[in-house]
């Protein structure tokens, strides 16, 4: 049943691919989305008995993948808790996406190549998630990194998505040379790959160094700072989240399964499976705290004046995996994990909001040229709020919330409780809260309230988008008519909604609850302190505990003061262009800054190597060269027949002296 | 049984030769003097009577007659043998040319008669006076058949140029048989082989050199081969095909006879000059062929590369070495013969047409014949499994056998930038664009029979390549004694 899992989406992507022209897209989606469905039952169900009632952790050979010398690679599911919680988790969203690209992707004339990219990715991801040893993740998190390649770049007629398919996958490269390295070294210390005998060995492995360099290497710091730096990657941590925002080139039900719920998340994974490892790595928790308060701040701030209403919600959920990150920092894993369980719920019901609003608007995604929309596509409107106030985490302390609410202050409580490096995390976080608070409900107003602007504009609203196909074409013609999405993409919704609702309060318990390292986590996290690092929370002062309330309502407030109440103020202070406007709305230039350091001196020395190492170089004196030459003496030969008698005679006899010059004064070797 | 019948059995096939060519001449005289075919047939006729003695000699032996200036042993058989095939061919193949041409003539049957008796005595030359007659008997034939066609400005500069430039050579082979004989005081081969040693004497280096110059011009190896394309280009083109079989056979065979029978001690001398000029041959036929528009000229250069692969085994200086030449050669006579059949396919309604430009496109409108140019120049090129590999591949391998791996390297990078040429008519004959006048549409039978036991022989040499090595093995054997 397990593996059914596991394997249902291999069998969808498999039948959808390779056998999508001959079954139809139509037979193409229903496949793929019913097996998805079944998958994603029996995940709820595994989640149940496993998580819930407290089974036992399972373990399933599949087979023997890699063995040669000490290098043992084995093919095996690993099913704790941790597992479980993501594969709830990842196929969830993943049926749920599966049955809204039904309706969202009904143009299109590639269905079946999308809806097999889709499985494949539930797949890769899945395997990543079960995998019991580092190289078995690697496979899962190269799998994840290939379909999302694939789903960036879906509409290859666009440059500018295959542009951003190609920055994902090349940044990606960056994060998983680290993690490359990192599973080199874990096998080079430790002589394994396997989690449980890694896990195990790594206590005794404190306080060991390695020489690199000249220089002594503290073992576990190093090996988890690698791994570290492979989950920047893959969850767009600062500095390498570039990437992150351009892949918004994808379709929407791409980027609410991928770049929102779950491959991003992969990181936060990451370090939560590898707790036993970097728990003894002090070092490199407080990098991880540190790096996910700035990606945390940073992208609240960017997030604050983008345009593109994708992009809103993609800095969104790099702000969050920052909270994810420095929750994990402090030790407290178990949040980490809770903010990702919430987190995908309200983060995939804001995505697929979006995709609704942007179906309904004819693939416009500029939200200076929406709203006023609420009276028009209501029900999109309600699910979209109800996901805005799970992400700004609203609710009342002691009386309850959204989801966001649960797992965002149980962060922000804990990193001020942690002390030290958690303190800057929690005021990069509270301020993070209330840029959050602010873009979500600017968002919201732009998009929903306010005059429409659309009407204006309508006839070159989309030039600079997609133009998937001729049947899709022919919309742009007629005036622009939002209207409410078809039922396969608003039920999705409402369930993603109802998870945004209550995902919370009914798991807050398990997750977080007292006791839950031993009830509920049961080994697949390890703290070294226990339960007292999230029981610290309890202990905040009061102003501690309110404050996340405090500014999100402020937040709400002059969001509303701006976008609401008084849009004119806002399109003014825009207009003005200051300097700290352009600087947040071009991303604190860090694109600009990488193109100057990385892309150009790559493409320089690209050019010159092509130029001046190939060209110039071994064509010019390899084959080209040698070729030149060739024809050169050919033409000199070819003039050495004169074609007059006394020259052919000359040549003789210049020969005959020659051999006999040769003979008589080289003489013969005896 | 007397000495003189002993001589005169022995030297059968020769005499057989002569007194039939001079049957023949008188037939073409008296009773055929319209009709060359009818002499030309007869003239096949006598050389395959030729051949058959020449297979019933005695095998395993080695016979002299008068006093010993002819030697029969089963090399002298082998070549002979070799000489008689390629010499038939080429008048199998020339009756219907000269026919169309215009040109045909009775005497050309009786000079192709003797210009190959020339050979055979070349190739049973026992001493520097019967070599000379029988080089020079082939030569004054071959210049003649050369300006064949007397009223062709080119064919008759050939005529001339050839006659000169041979002229020339014969001079310098009988100063240095000359030289030889004043320090040996002898013309056998077998009393200069004993004294010449080893020992450094000017005299005895210089001889060789001329000597070797007079055979290397037979051979048209580098620098003595600046005849070659422009007789090759002015000649009929049944004559160059002649050119470029029997007679290099002979000369190559005569060169075997002259280095290894009169002079194995003064190997450390020869083998420096062979290399020499070995190197400069295939160097320059795979250079200056290329730019070519001409195929019978590039046919030149490719015979002069060729020489020098066959002189890479003889450089080796080893029994191996010698069988391997001989094996070469007899896959080059071949391979040869059939081009030939091939140019002398490329016929248009308005006559024959020699510039390569013209198999343009060749693969659609005569497919079958275009399939035969690619097998044939693929063989040229050295492609496995085709002949023409074998021939570089025994003799290459009999070099690096003696540590001589510089020149097997050199011989199969200059077989590299042949290849440029010849494939590049691949790729015209395959992707060009079709001709404007196209060639007609059939040829003669008999040009077909050749074409098709040249592709029978390469069938042949890539199932059971072994009866050939075995017969060069035998004939290397008796030369190295």
């Amino acid at each position: 049943m397990l593996s059914a899992i596991v394997f249902l989406p291999l069998l969808g992507a498999l039948v959808a691919g390779f056998f999508g022209r001959l079954i139809g897209a139509r037979m193409a989606e229903i496949v793929t989305t019913s097996l998805l469905g079944v998958a994603a039952v029996l995940s709820w169900m595994a989640f149940i008995r496993i998580g819930l009632n407290g089974g036992e952790p399972e373990t399933i050979q599949v087979a023997t993948w890699i063995s040669s010398g000490l290098f043992e690679a084995g093919w095996t599911l690993r099913i704790d808790t941790l597992t479980v919680v993501m594969l709830v988790v990842v196929n969830t969203v993943s049926s749920l996406v599966h049955l809204y690209s039904i309706g969202y992707m009904a143009e299109d004339p590639h269905r079946p190549r999308f809806f097999a990219y889709l499985s494949l990715f539930t797949f890769a991801m899945l395997m990543l998630v079960t995998s019991d040893n580092f190289l078995q993740l690697f496979f899962g998190w190269e799998g994840v990194g290939l379909a999302s390649y694939l789903l960036i770049g879906f509409w290859y007629q666009k440059p500018s998505a295959n542009a951003a398919a190609i920055k994902a996958f090349v940044v990606n490269r960056v994060g998983d040379f680290g993690f490359a390295l990192g599973i080199v070294g874990i096998f080079a210390v430790y002589g394994t790959i396997s989690f449980d005998e890694v896990f195990a060995a790594t206590p005794a492995m404190v306080g060991r160094t390695f020489e690199f360099a000249g220089t002594q290497f503290d073992v576990v710091t190093t090996l988890t700072f690698l791994l570290f730096i492979g989950a920047m990657g893959k969850s767009a941590q600062f500095g390498l989240h570039t990437w992150l925002p351009d892949a918004m080139e994808g379709p929407t039900p791409v980027s609410a399964l991928i770049h929102a719920a779950t491959m991003v998340t992969a990181g936060v994974f990451l370090v939560c499976r590898c707790s036993p490892m970097f728990e003894y790595a002090p070092d490199t928790l407080a990098f991880v705290t540190i790096i996910g308060a700035i990606t945390a701040f940073f992208a609240a701030t960017v997030g604050m004046f983008q345009n593109d209403i994708k992009r809103v919600i993609a800095y969104s959920t790099c702000s969050q995996l920052g909270y994810m990150f420095f929750a994990a920092g402090v030790s407290a894993y178990q949040a980490a994990m809770f903010h990702l369980f919430t987190h995908a719920f309200f983060k995939a019901l804001l995505f697929l909001g979006a995709g609704s609003v942007i179906h309904a608007m004819h693939h416009e995604q500029d939200m200076r040229k929406m709203g006023g929309l609420y009276k028009l596509i209501p029900f999109t409107y309600a699910m979209m709020t109800i996901g805005t106030i799970a992400l700004i985490g609203f609710g009342i302390p002691e009386i309850g919330g959204f989801a966001g609410f649960y797992s965002k202050d149980a962060i922000l409580e804990t990193a001020y409780a942690a002390g030290g490096v958690g303190s800057f995390g929690f005021v990069a976080g509270i301020v993070a809260a209330l840029m959050t608070s602010f873009y979500s409900w600017r968002l919201a107003f732009m998009t929903f309230h306010g005059a429409p602007k659309w009407k204006h504009d309508a006839a070159h609203a989309h030039d600079d988008h997609a133009h998937v196909d001729a049947a899709h074409d022919e919309h742009h013609h007629h005036e622009l008519h939002p209207h409410e999405s078809p039922l396969t993409m608003t039920i999705p919704l409402a369930i993603l909604a109802l998870g945004a609702v209550a995902a919370g309060f009914v798991f807050y318990p398990y997750f977080i609850g007292d006791g839950n390292l031993e009830t509920f986590w049961r080994g697949s996290i390890f703290v070294l302190h226990g339960e007292h690092v999230l029981h610290a929370r309890h202990e905040v002062p009061e102003w501690v505990i309110w404050a996340p309330l405090t500014v999100t309502v402020l937040g709400f407030l002059i969001a509303a003061y701006y976008f609401l109440w008084y849009p004119k103020k806002a399109a003014a202070l825009a207009a003005r262009e200051g300097l700290l406007y352009n600087f947040l709305k071009n991303k604190w230039y860090i694109d600009e800054l990488y193109n100057l350091i990385f892309v150009r001196p790559a493409l320089w020395i690209g050019r010159k190597l092509w130029k001046l190492g190939d060209g110039w170089l071994i064509d010019g004196f390899g084959p080209d060269g040698v070729a030149a030459r060739v024809k050169d003496l050919a033409g000199r030969a070819g003039r050495l027949q004169t074609g007059f008698i006394y020259h052919y005679a000359f040549a003789m006899l210049i020969g005959v002296a020659a051999l006999l010059t040769w003979l008589m004064f080289g003489g013969a070797p005896k | 049984m007397d000495t003189l019948h002993a001589d005169l059995l022995l030297t059968a096939p020769e005499l057989l030769m002569a007194v039939g060519g001079m049957v023949v001449l008188m037939f073409g005289v008296f009773a055929a003097q319209k009709r060359p075919g009818i002499v030309n047939a007869l003239a096949i006729v006598l050389f395959a009577a030729t051949a058959f003695l020449i297979w019933r000699q005695p095998a395993g032996v080695l016979a002299t007659a008068f006093a010993e200036a002819f030697v029969v042993n089963d090399f002298t058989r082998f070549a002979k043998l070799l000489v008689l095939l390629g010499a038939a061919l080429s008048i199998l193949i020339s009756t219907r040319f000269f026919e169309r041409e215009k040109i045909a003539r009775f005497e050309f049957a009786p000079l192709m008669i003797f210009a190959t008796l020339g050979m055979l005595m070349m190739i049973s030359a026992g001493g520097l006076i019967s070599l000379y007659v029988g080089l020079e008997l082939q030569s004054l034939a071959l210049y003649v058949l050369a300006a064949f066609n007397r009223d062709s400005v080119k064919a008759t500069e050939a005529g001339l140029k050839y006659f000169v430039l041979g002229a020339l050579s014969s001079c310098l082979l009988l100063y240095g048989s000359s030289l030889i004989y004043g320090f040996a005081g002898t013309v056998q081969f077998d009393g200069i082989q004993v004294v010449v040693d080893g020992g450094r004497n000017l005299g005895v280096l210089i001889g060789i050199v001329f000597i070797l110059a007079g055979l290397a011009f037979k051979v048209s190896a580098v620098p003595f081969h600046m005849w070659t394309p422009d007789v090759y280009e002015g000649a009929p083109t049944p004559v160059t095909a002649f050119f470029a079989g029997a007679p290099k056979v002979a000369a190559i065979a005569l060169l075997l006879r002259v280095l290894f029978d009169a002079l194995p001690h003064a190997a450390a001398d020869w083998r420096q000059i062979v290399t020499f000029i070995s190197i400069a041959s295939m160097a320059l036929g795979a250079f200056a062929a290329i730019g070519q528009t001409n195929i019978k000229r590039l046919m030149a250069y490719s015979s002069i590369g060729n020489i020098g692969y066959a002189l890479v085994g003889v450089a080796a200086g080893t029994e191996q070495g010698i069988s391997s030449v001989l094996i070469f050669m007899a896959i080059y006579v071949v391979m040869t013969a059939g081009v030939f059949v091939c140019i002398l396919a490329m016929r248009r309604v308005d006559g024959p047409t020699e510039k390569i430009e013209d198999l343009s496109g060749l693969m659609g409108s005569r497919p079958l014949l275009a399939l035969c140019w690619i097998i044939l120049l693929f063989s040229y090129v050295g492609l496995p499994p085709l002949p023409g590999f074998f021939g570089k591949y025994y003799v290459f391998g009999a070099a690096v056998e003696q540590g001589m791996w510089p020149l097997a390297v050199i011989g199969i990078l200059t077989s590299v930038v042949a290849a440029y040429y010849y494939v590049r008519i691949v790729m015209l004959i395959i992707n060009g664009a079709p001709p404007e006048k196209p060639f007609e549409p059939t040829m003669g039978g008999e040009l077909r029979v050749v074409l098709g036991g040249t592709m029978l022989f390469s069938a042949a040499m890539i199932i059971v390549p072994g009866i050939l090595v075995g017969w060069a093995g035998i004939a290397a054997a008796a030369l190295i004694k």
